[in-house]
């Protein structure tokens, strides 16, 4: 490399794509470790039953089995899980079991489990389990749930509410009594979950002569899985190791506990050997954790200037029986609440939040948490305030958008928001998309009988949260990442970092970061991410916050390193460190020459220290630690479009174009930002128009296979033009925010929007995701 | 049973349950570069090429498998035959988490090997069997055309 590239800012290919693109990744289910047991398990097939009886008598004496444990068997060894924050006042969850305990309270709950010698063995075992059921009232619908005579899912509890919430800010009523314009609608966002490629699969392995258990992982959380194994198997926390290599997709789903993981942990301690666990498709569908499942009624008033007034909303949501351990499932239905309405100056405001336990599979953070449902009931109000009062829905977000030199701002929820652009990037998003020229090209189309509709939204999302998020609550998620560098006597410098790798490029990043501070190639670089027994206690991967803070994490430890190197060199040459700088994997002076190799260098202190002036500390090694203060989250912005055609006999949707203008600060490496974007696009396009866990009335999960689930294919995608406004963060020297969730958090919305702008001239509006064709048609009352 | 196939180009006999699926078989043998995603013949995470064919590994059994040339993910790297995609995927990151990547890198050189300049229509169509949760599948189409470009102009 030449001196003085930079490094960061530029769209360097990921180095660690090479082995994944050879076959070479390895994923937890690649490793055969010697003595490997299997395990499957036997899952209720009633939303809710008790269980009467289990007879593992036949399965044990099938072939290959090794053993079998029934709940209360794993309830001996594993203290249950309660997923409430004590920072949500009022949560309360009962005490999980890792395996069901006397009663089922979800289909696909893991009721025993069977350890063979091959998982086939230990699969056909597990259909040898006889267990006696006595089915329950399921309780399924969440409106329902809260009524005074319904079943109660955990009696102990008194009521299947988990959590509510209420705030009141400025004075509501008067401004919808005051409002030039008002408008009213019911939300319906279904059900959906991630579908990672790779299912969840784990390999414990116990080593009983040192009392040590290793967890080979496939997730987004070393550190927290250490302490929650440590916590609830009653080993010490510097007995348990966990190493986390290639992650096939995890989007949230692996960032949580399984009982069916934990029972295996369980297998493998008191077996002392490996054990392996692997979803098949159909238990994870039946087992992940799912997410969204709201239901939301709001309303917006307006001034006769088209300012907003006043914004309403009362969602409700259902989690399953239990608030999931340990980020509990009250945060997606909060951030609804937090930040509905975000991008806007909204003077009064109105929210009530319930969630409630029903007995489906448990819901909990996937990937926008809460974001998309409070992007699409804000940017639904907005389409219908300008409908109402026959405005552009442009217009009429730029007349209620914060001014982007208004920050900080705290909104009626009481939220910060600090460098924000939300003008900025509306305004590049209608140059981007051609907006008047899409219009021109609806309304010829409609002329034509073809519904074409174009729809926008103005979206914020959580990224870099601070210890305000969980921590505070008494959960053992580190906010704070920490990052190691250092410099070998090869001249070769190896960086390790708590922020973990799923594909994003987290080790990419975080090596060009190294490479811009100490002015070497990054290709040189030797990246360790997550292994417990080697990188920085930290956070991991999950809101948005790898860049953010695992980067200036790295930033601050790579500027130690330099230190270090720069006061050996200055003693070395006779000259003052600050004459000195980095380049091109040398020490230059301050006309740019290269006066010594940082190999020649290391060499020195590492073998041959006698030449250093005493006092010198032989070391060429710095850790630094970062997080986030004096905000509780920094937000990125963005805006987004989507241009639509709606066939009003079929009811298809087809996408014809995406647009995002996003604000992620600090653009470290465009490539990987914007492919993180239109990976998120996507995932937003399946809630919107495809995914949905469907469920019979007595709480059976209708939707088992990809065959019946449907997930965004190539063939209906379109293709997603990214552009960005950049306005780094204060909070970090990096300026990075997140970029993770941004694609997700905003598209259902624009999607929404775009149908129902089709949908418009024929009377008809659709508010349920995702919007098949079958419920496009009803909106149209082309079928009842 | 016992069956005798060409796995990457060897000669290999391996005893296999009538049971077993082929992505099964040979990632057993330490292949693990083929995936399973949905074990349904949905997701196209197993797909392998039989006898220049690509198929679903998931959906054939080991058995089918006797005396045939099966090809997987390994083996077309290991000749160069997809060297040129291999190195557009990864300049352009058209893979993420890579649990899909050998599907997607044997069904596109399929679309190319049959169809040397497809439009992008033809690009999403022939990989509309392949599940990819991470890219959004964009750049998994420019990397494609790409290829089919270059390909075109040597």
């Amino acid at each position: 490399m030449t001196a003085g590239q930079d490094q960061t800012g530029r769209s360097l290919a990921r180095p660690n794509a090479r082995r994944l693109l050879q076959g070479k990744g390895r994923f937890v289910a690649d490793k055969v470790l010697p003595r490997m047991a299997h395990a499957a398990f036997v899952r209720s097939p009633h939303a809710h039953a008790r269980i009467l009886a289990i007879d593992l008598t036949a399965a044990r004496a099938a072939p290959g089995v090794v053993a079998a444990w029934d709940g209360p068997a794993v309830a001996a060894h594993v203290t249950p899980f309660v997923g409430v924050l004590t920072h949500m006042t009022g949560m309360k969850s009962a005490p999980q079991p890792a395996l069901a305990l006397g009663t089922s309270h979800w289909q696909g709950e893991p009721v025993a489990m069977i350890v063979a010698q091959t998982r086939a063995q230990a699969e056909d075992a597990a259909a040898l389990v006889d267990v006696v059921y006595d089915p329950l009232p399921p309780v399924c619908d969440m409106v329902s749930a809260l009524a005074p005579d319904a079943p109660l899912i955990h009696p102990a509890l008194g009521s299947n509410l988990c959590w509510e919430r209420r705030i009141v800010s400025g004075d509501v009523d008067a401004a919808f009594a005051t409002a030039a314009h008002q408008v009213t609608r019911d939300f319906v966002f279904g059900r959906h979950t991630g579908v990672t490629l790779e299912p969840r699969v784990c390999i414990y392995d116990y080593d009983g002569s040192e009392d040590r258990l290793t967890l080979h992982y496939s997730g987004q959380v070393p550190h927290m899985m250490q302490a929650v194994l440590a916590r609830h198997l009653g080993l010490p926390e510097s007995q348990v190791r966990v190493i986390s290599e290639d992650v096939g997709g995890s989007f949230g789903i692996k960032i949580h506990i399984y009982g069916d993981e934990i029972a295996t942990a369980l297998a493998a301690k008191l077996l002392c050997r490996p054990v392996q666990f692997l979803a098949d498709r159909y238990e994870s569908f039946l087992s992940d954790i799912h997410a969204r499942d709201h239901r939301v009624t709001a309303r917006a008033a307006m001034d006769a200037d088209g300012r907003l007034t006043a914004v309403e909303i009362d969602d409700i949501t259902g989690i399953g029986p239990y608030s999931v351990y340990p980020r509990s499932s009250a945060i997606e239905g909060n951030q609804v609440l937090n930040l509905t309405g975000a991008p806007y100056l909204i003077p009064a405001f109105r929210g009530q939040l319930r969630v409630v336990f029903q007995t489906k599979v448990p819901t909990c953070q996937y990937r926008g948490v809460g974001h998309p449902i409070a992007m699409a009931v804000m940017e639904g109000l907005m389409d219908d305030l300008a409908a109402a009062s026959g405005r552009d829905p442009a217009d009429l977000r730029a007349i209620n958008l914060i001014p982007d030199d208004a920050y900080p701002v705290k909104s009626p929820q009481g939220v910060l928001y600090a460098d924000l652009s939300h003008q900025a990037c509306l305004s590049r998003l209608k140059e981007l998309m051609g907006y008047d020229g899409l219009r021109a090209d609806q309304a010829a189309q409609r002329g034509q009988g073809v519904y074409r509709g174009i729809g926008l939204c103005s979206m914020v999302e959580i990224t870099n949260p601070s210890p305000m998020f969980y921590g505070v609550g008494g959960a053992p998620i580190a906010a704070q990442d920490g990052a190691t560098v250092r410099l070998d006597a090869s001249g070769a410098i190896h960086i390790a970092s708590s922020v973990t790798e799923q594909g994003q490029g987290t080790e990419t990043v975080l090596a060009q970061i190294a490479a811009q501070v100490l002015g070497v190639d990054p290709a040189r670089i030797g990246v360790t991410t997550g292994d417990t027994a080697t990188v920085p206690y930290g956070g991991g991967t999950w809101a948005s916050r790898g860049a953010g803070i695992g980067g200036e994490a790295m930033r601050a430890a790579s500027e130690a390193l330099k230190a270090q190197v720069l006061d050996v060199a200055a003693a070395v040459l006779q000259l003052a460190p600050s004459a000195l700088d980095l380049a091109g994997g040398a020490v230059v002076d301050s006309a740019g020459q290269a006066r010594i190799t940082l190999q020649a260098l290391a060499q020195m202190v590492y073998y041959r220290g006698n030449e250093l002036p005493p006092g010198l500390a032989p070391e060429l090694i710095a850790t630094r630690h970062f997080r986030v203060e004096g905000m509780p989250f920094v937000f990125s912005n963005g805006a987004m479009a989507s241009y639509v055609e709606v066939d009003p006999d079929t009811g298809l949707t087809r996408l014809l174009g995406h647009w995002v203008v996003e604000d992620v600060g600090t653009i470290l490496n465009p490539m990987l930002v914007d492919e993180q974007i239109r990976g998120g696009v996507v995932q937003g396009i399946g809630g919107a128009l495809y995914e949905e866990c469907l469920y019979s009335d007595d709480g059976q999960l209708l939707t088992v296979t990809l065959a019946d689930y449907l997930v965004p294919m190539a063939g209906e995608m379109p293709d997603i033009t990214v552009a960005h406004v950049v306005t780094p963060t204060r909070t970090s020297a990096l300026g990075a925010k997140g970029a993770g969730e941004a694609g997700t958090t905003g598209t259902p919305a624009a999607v929404m929007n775009a149908v129902n702008d089709a949908l418009r001239p024929l009377g008809a509006q659709i508010s349920q995701m995702p919007m098949t064709p079958e419920r496009v048609l009803r909106a149209l009352g082309s079928v009842p | 049973m016992r069956i005798a196939l060409t796995l990457n180009g060897e000669d290999i006999a391996a005893e296999v349950e009538p049971r077993q699926s082929l992505v099964d078989m040979f990632r057993s043998l330490g292949l693990t570069g083929t995936h399973t995603g949905c074990e349904h013949g949905v997701c196209g995470a197993c797909s392998v090429r039989v006898d220049g064919q690509v198929v679903r590994g998931c959906l054939m059994l080991a058995v089918q498998a006797d005396g045939l040339i099966v090809e997987t993910v390994e083996g077309i790297s290991q000749s160069g035959e997809i060297a040129d995609l291999q190195a557009a995927f990864h300049r352009l990151n058209a893979l993420q988490c890579g649990f899909c990547t050998a599907g997607m890198l044997l069904t596109a050189q399929e679309l190319l090997t049959m169809n040397p300049a497809p439009s992008r229509e033809a690009i999403r169509e022939h990989l509309s069997g392949n599940y990819c949760r991470c890219t959004g599948y964009q750049a998994i189409v420019d990397a494609v055309a790409g290829v089919a470009a270059e390909r075109l102009g040597r």
